[in-house]
């Protein structure tokens, strides 16, 4: 028996790799180096298509203004709506997602939890029509209301708009829109917390609300800051409802309840690009840029604030 | 054993005889509210603040959002005065965060009852069987809408749910080292990319190919791919993640090369996971308008050619008739709540049908 093997195969510790299997991981590998070309070209083609918009003259370009003249009130804007929908979101998600995670009856949490993800299916158009078409004249009583009384704060200074078509409308709807994503990210830390220390506090006499505050929300911090962010970098982004929304005239103001506002970068693009011709969808180009940069230094950010988190926390 | 024992019973025996020696130390004796306090409290609060607004001037949002603040008040106060401060406080944060909740049903059910009842009106055969061209007034419907959005975002299904999987595949099963770290970081990072931003890219993209001012379906598709990878990268490699290691190493013990192994035993294995996913993935991208809006533009015939020019879609037909009607508004109004209606139903029935799969796959052992 022995006699027939003439040539025994060299045993190596490389296993052996048929053609399927190259081509396979191949494959593979290849569509992930895809992924890197395709966001390096995302990059690389806004610079091309913005290139000429940085160094043309200010004379040429739209307005004949600098473009940094051009792109700053649409930035602010861009900014100030993305706060608003921030601060307003925010510990309201905090507080849907303790509903969710700590105060429903747990028969019906995950029922409520899902209805919580159908705000996040709603598409953005439909977002921008409820706006204008219900949230703005619903509230134009609110912002008479704030104005008569809050006036002395400059942020509701006014003459208040007849439509509501303001920014505290836009910042509404944006907070609408980056409440269900804020909300996904604190449910997950919430329910992370360690079981035993929520059970410690229970039993060393601590109310739900005590328990909360010492066992939960410390635990969860770094994951809530990481989703407001991600929030925040939604709401930069976000294009059709403030599109649709905002009443603009391109002044830079505080002023959060009144019919002059400064519009936001990707409004500005989804309204100016379909009629835009030569150099005007250049200096476009070049304010998506700056909008890609901004929620680019965003999300790495909130990314950098979450991976931190993984590698230290208890829990996985 | 024995020991232990011992040594508690001695411990427990230590309060007990100390007790009433320090009274001080004791919680002072609180009652506690009666169970049903707090619906009797609320019901009251509903009551005093309905009446005040029927002499002065009845709103609902006004009488619900005063019955609340007043409910909320009153339970503290009461329950401050019988139980005491840290009672008091728990109470009030437990109404604070059940409002929380409400306040963020509101616009949910807002957003649905508009949509539907706005739209409601030309929900009918015609929207469905005809494009817009030659319309002037009222009449016409959104055929090549509905036909632009689906095949556009096929298209886009078609590019990002290979690509998509291979790399998860890539991340879970091959990725060790620098570039799979790359990989991660960098689909994170499109994840968040702006709608906006990515048809600017398919905008810029074939403007270089074609030339400036292009328009064309395949664009929008390139643009829905950017958005629609990140999402298949991610839902497809939690998935592949949660494929028992035993299953892989049971298949090369039989001598079943990797590829096969991937292709026949994980793969299958969590595909109701997968498939539930991309579904979610598919009715993300699905109503994005302002990619479109950019990279495609708006017509009013049927164009099924998508590297030809310029295509209809649901979402940039809805935000046109609403934001550039023509005379008379009303018709067009009317279409473009109607067109958002059909997208909600379509992105419904997505999530339900996502929902079905995950059900239905969801024990896989095999």
């Amino acid at each position: 028996m022995t006699t027939t093997e003439v040539t025994p195969t060299p045993r190596t510790a490389r296993p052996v790799t048929q053609l399927g299997d190259r081509v396979f991981a191949g494959s593979a590998k290849g569509a992930g180096i895809l992924i890197l070309v395709v966001l390096a070209g995302v990059a690389a083609f806004l610079l091309t298509e913005a290139f000429p918009a940085l160094v043309a003259p200010a004379s040429e370009l739209p307005g004949e203004h600098n473009l940094a003249v051009y792109i700053w009130p649409l930035l602010f804007g861009t900014l100030l709506s993305a706060l608003i929908a921030l601060v307003i979101a925010t510990p309201l998600a905090i507080c849907v997602a303790l509903f969710i995670s700590h105060y429903a009856p747990r028969r019906i949490a995950q029922g409520l939890g899902y209805l919580v993800d159908l705000l996040a299916a709603v598409p953005s158009i439909v977002y921008g029509l409820w706006g204008v078409g219900v949230l703005a004249p619903a509230s134009v009583g609110l912002m008479t209301w704030l104005n008569d009384y809050l006036g002395w704060i400059p942020l509701f200074a006014g003459p208040v708009s007849a439509t509501g078509r303001t920014m505290l409308v836009a910042g509404l709807v944006l907070a609408v829109m980056i409440l269900p994503i804020i909300t996904a990210v604190a449910r997950e830390v919430f329910l992370q917390a360690p079981r035993l220390h929520e059970e410690a506090a229970l039993a060393l006499g601590a109310t739900r609300w005590e328990m909360i505050k010492m066992a939960v929300l410390p635990f969860g911090r770094s994951g809530l800051i990481s989703g407001a962010m991600l929030g925040l970098g939604r709401a930069l982004g976000e294009t059709m409802a403030v599109a649709i929304v905002l009443s603009v005239s391109g002044v830079v103001t505080f002023n959060l309840v009144s019919s002059g506002n400064p519009s936001s970068i990707a409004a500005n693009i989804a309204l100016q690009f379909p009629e835009a011709s030569g150099l005007g969808v250049n200096v476009l180009i070049a304010s998506g840029l700056v909008l890609f940069l901004v929620t680019l230094a965003v999300n790495m950010l909130a990314r950098y604030i979450v991976n931190r988190r993984s590698e230290f926390s208890g829990a996985n | 054993m024995s020991t232990g024992t011992e040594r508690t019973d001695t411990v427990t025996q230590g309060p007990e005889l100390d007790l009433p020696a320090s009274p001080d130390l004791l919680p002072k004796a609180k009652g506690t509210l009666p169970k049903g306090t707090a619906w009797g409290v609320f019901v009251a609060s509903a009551l005093v603040v309905g009446g005040i607004l029927a002499a002065t001037g009845f709103s609902i949002g006004l009488w619900v959002v005063l019955t609340v603040v007043l409910f909320a008040v009153a339970t503290y106060v009461l329950s401050r005065v019988v139980e005491g401060a840290r009672k008091a406080t728990d109470r009030l944060v437990t109404v604070v965060v059940s409002a929380a909740f409400g306040v963020a049903m509101i616009p949910l059910v807002s957003v649905l009852w508009t949509v539907v009842s706005n739209g409601i009106a030309r929900f009918d055969a015609q929207f469905f069987t005809y494009s817009m061209r030659g319309v002037v007034g009222e009449g016409g419907g959104a055929y090549h809408a509905i036909l632009g959005t689906l095949i556009i975002t096929g298209l886009a299904a078609a590019m990002s749910i290979p690509i998509g999987m291979l790399t998860a595949v890539y991340l879970v099963e091959y990725g060790k080292g620098r570039l799979a770290k790359a990989i991660t970081f960098f689909v994170d990072v499109m994840t968040g990319i702006p709608s906006i931003v990515a048809g600017l890219f398919a905008y810029a993209l074939f403007a270089l190919i074609v030339g400036p001012g292009v328009r064309m379906g395949f664009a929008g598709a390139v643009a829905l791919t950017v958005l629609m990878i990140p999402i298949v990268v991610r839902s497809t490699e939690e998935m592949l993640k949660i494929v028992p290691n035993e299953l892989r190493e049971a298949s090369y013990a039989l001598g079943v090369p990797k590829w096969k192994t991937i292709l026949k035993i994980v793969i299958p294995t969590t595909a109701g996971g997968i498939a539930t996913g991309i579904t979610l993935a598919i009715a993300r991208v699905i109503g994005e308008t302002a990619p479109l809006l950019i990279a495609v533009g708006i017509t009013t015939g049927v164009n099924l050619n998508p590297f030809d020019d310029r295509m209809a879609t649901l979402p940039v037909f809805a935000y046109y008739s609403y934001v550039a009607p023509g005379i008379p508004r009303e018709p067009f109004l009317d279409r473009a709540w109607t067109a958002a209606l059909v997208l909600m139903v379509i992105v419904m029935l997505l999530n339900i049908i996502a929902r079905i799969i995950s059900r239905a796959f969801a024990p896989k052992t095999r």
